[in-house]
């Protein structure tokens, strides 16, 4: 664990992060943050025929934790409400192309993708299931 | 001759050593646990491998001098703080246990619904968390010294606070996240004038500084021993004798009691009433060889030794950009801390990014949310120093620093 994890992609969405700011009435709105480090993330996402049209994330916190949020929103642009509940934390991972988080830093990078989970099964009414990815 | 103490220091605890990372380890998270010193690892490996056997009961040789030791070990510490007597000094895990001993024996023996607990907003959460609790089982109150920015406590309106209903004041000597130095004689004396009971949290102050329980009057007073070089596990709960003799026993077992029949029993006298069980014996030895260290080096000049590194830091980070220490304007600290932010780069990046050159910095609330508030901000990123840092780990972070900007900018 050390300056490793800052790799190209990540530096390049914490400087410049895509998709940052809030939807009104969007579908898909939930928030949630890490107390141990004072991170804070929201997600909305805008949904048309059941697929993302538009989403954004708004928060702030380390760079791991805001880069992975700006590049989650890319990820998921187009997808399905069933391919949002589906997203496994692997997919993200290897798109941030760190495999070497560690354990310290692991919960900043997957932030996003729990306030993603949180939001999808508010929005389909069901239970976050206890195993999910975040 | 100080000088000489300090420049060849690093050679008595191993860890030092090792290299991390392929490079020198620079350890600035003191605060948090220190690192050990052979002496005290040795104290234990001694135990283990030549008298390990349990204490106050074997007629056996070795059993005999593993009791010595321990006993000896407490004499050690009760000087080390001038105890007025070593059965004042009771072995606990941490500071934590020590805190939550006194939370569920004198304090629920002698606190009542409506009376109120005296706390500061500066309070790790070992000393706040068992006062919440305690107070929502008795429906106690609780009151808060309030701080300024600069870290110090603001004590004019202390006659307020003071009034019919304190009973209990729990304060922390020196803070964890700033280093400020708590005027705690004076408030303790204060608090005696009313006839409030106090507590001293002094985690980060008897390993820094010289300290005198008798001086200060307090009468419960608690530390532990993996933050002055002694091992994890091995804490001190010191406190008035005939405090101790009044309170009721925390935990039940062996080797607190004198005499025990089927129904009922008798407790041991203090300070063993209070510690039931096989303590940690190892812990206790390996406390007694840090406080020996420690002595050997002065705690005059190790609390000088921590200025001079605060000074020189100060110092040299003026020079970056955009780097705020909290506290700075407070002349009462210890200069064992240095609790800072530094441009709008988030605590874990900097830690992570120093972490690959080696240096271990603290980033975090440092388990006092509440005073991370009163800062207005979510965490900070903490060097903290003690005896075995020098200038060139002041500037191994200074250069560390930098590196920060250029990876994040």
């Amino acid at each position: 664990m050390s300056e490793d994890i800052y790799k190209e992609i990540i530096l390049d969405h914490y400087r410049n992060p895509r998709n940052k700011g809030r939807i009104s009435g969007a579908e898909i709105s939930a928030q949630d943050n890490n107390p141990v480090c004072g991170d804070r993330l929201s997600m909305d996402i805008k949904l048309e025929d059941n697929v993302v049209s538009d989403i954004k994330f708004d928060g702030e916190g380390c760079a791991i934790s805001q880069s992975s949020a700006s590049i989650l929103t890319e990820m998921l642009m187009g997808k399905t409400v069933d391919e949002l509940s589906k997203f496994t934390k692997d997919e993200l991972l290897e798109e941030l192309g760190t495999p070497s988080l560690g354990p310290a830093r692991i919960k900043c990078a997957l932030l996003s993708l729990k306030v993603l989970k949180i939001g999808t099964y508010q929005y389909l009414g069901a239970e976050l299931p206890s195993d999910s990815d975040n | 001759m100080r000088s000489n103490i300090f420049q060849d220091i690093k050679n008595d605890f191993p860890i030092f050593s090792n290299q991390i990372n392929g490079k020198d380890f620079v350890y600035l998270d003191s605060a948090a646990t220190t690192q050990k010193p052979n002496d005290v690892i040795d104290s234990v490996v001694h135990y283990y491998k030549n008298c390990n056997s349990n204490i106050h009961r074997g007629i056996y040789s070795i059993s005999i001098e593993a009791t010595e030791l321990y006993e000896n070990a407490r004499s050690n510490i009760g000087k080390f703080i001038n105890a007025k007597s070593p059965h004042e000094i009771v072995f606990t895990r941490n500071a934590t246990e020590s805190v939550n001993l006194v939370a569920n024996t004198w304090a629920s023996q002698n606190l009542k619904e409506g009376d109120s607990i005296i706390l500061t907003e500066m309070e790790h959460h070992s000393n706040l968390v068992p006062w919440q609790i305690l107070a929502k089982k008795l429906n106690l109150k609780l009151n808060f010294i309030e701080i300024q920015p600069d870290g110090e406590l603001i004590l004019d309106k202390l006659d307020n606070l003071f009034q019919e209903n304190a009973k209990f004041l729990s304060l922390t000597h020196v803070s964890n996240v700033l280093g400020t130095i708590n005027p705690i004689k004076n408030i303790i004396s204060k608090a005696h004038e009313h006839g409030i009971t106090t507590l001293v949290d002094a985690a980060q102050s008897v390993p820094h500084m010289p300290v005198n329980v008798q001086d200060l009057d307090s009468d419960f007073f608690v530390f532990s021993g993996h933050k002055m070089l002694g091992p994890s596990g091995i804490g001190v709960l010191h406190a008035k004798k005939t405090l101790l003799e009044n309170m009721e026993p925390f935990l039940y077992g062996g080797d607190m009691i004198s005499n025990v029949s089927l129904r009922e029993a008798q407790w041991n006298d203090v300070p063993w009433k209070f510690e039931a069980g096989t303590p940690n014996i190892a812990g206790a030895i390996g406390l007694g060889k840090a406080v020996d260290y420690l002595n050997h080096i002065g705690m005059d000049a190790i609390h000088k030794h921590e200025q001079e590194l605060y000074n020189y830091a100060i110092d040299r980070f003026s020079e970056l950009k955009d780097f705020k220490i909290f506290g700075l304007e407070n002349k009462h600290s210890t200069g064992g801390v240095i609790s800072f932010s530094y441009s709008d780069f988030h605590p874990h990046d900097i830690a992570t990014i120093l972490d690959g050159e080696s240096i271990a910095v603290r980033a975090g609330h440092h388990c006092a949310q509440p005073l991370m508030e009163k800062l207005g901000v979510p965490a900070t990123t903490r060097a903290s120093f003690y005896v075995y840092n020098d200038t060139s780990d002041i500037d191994k972070l200074f250069n560390g620093l930098q590196k920060v900007r250029s990876v994040l900018t």
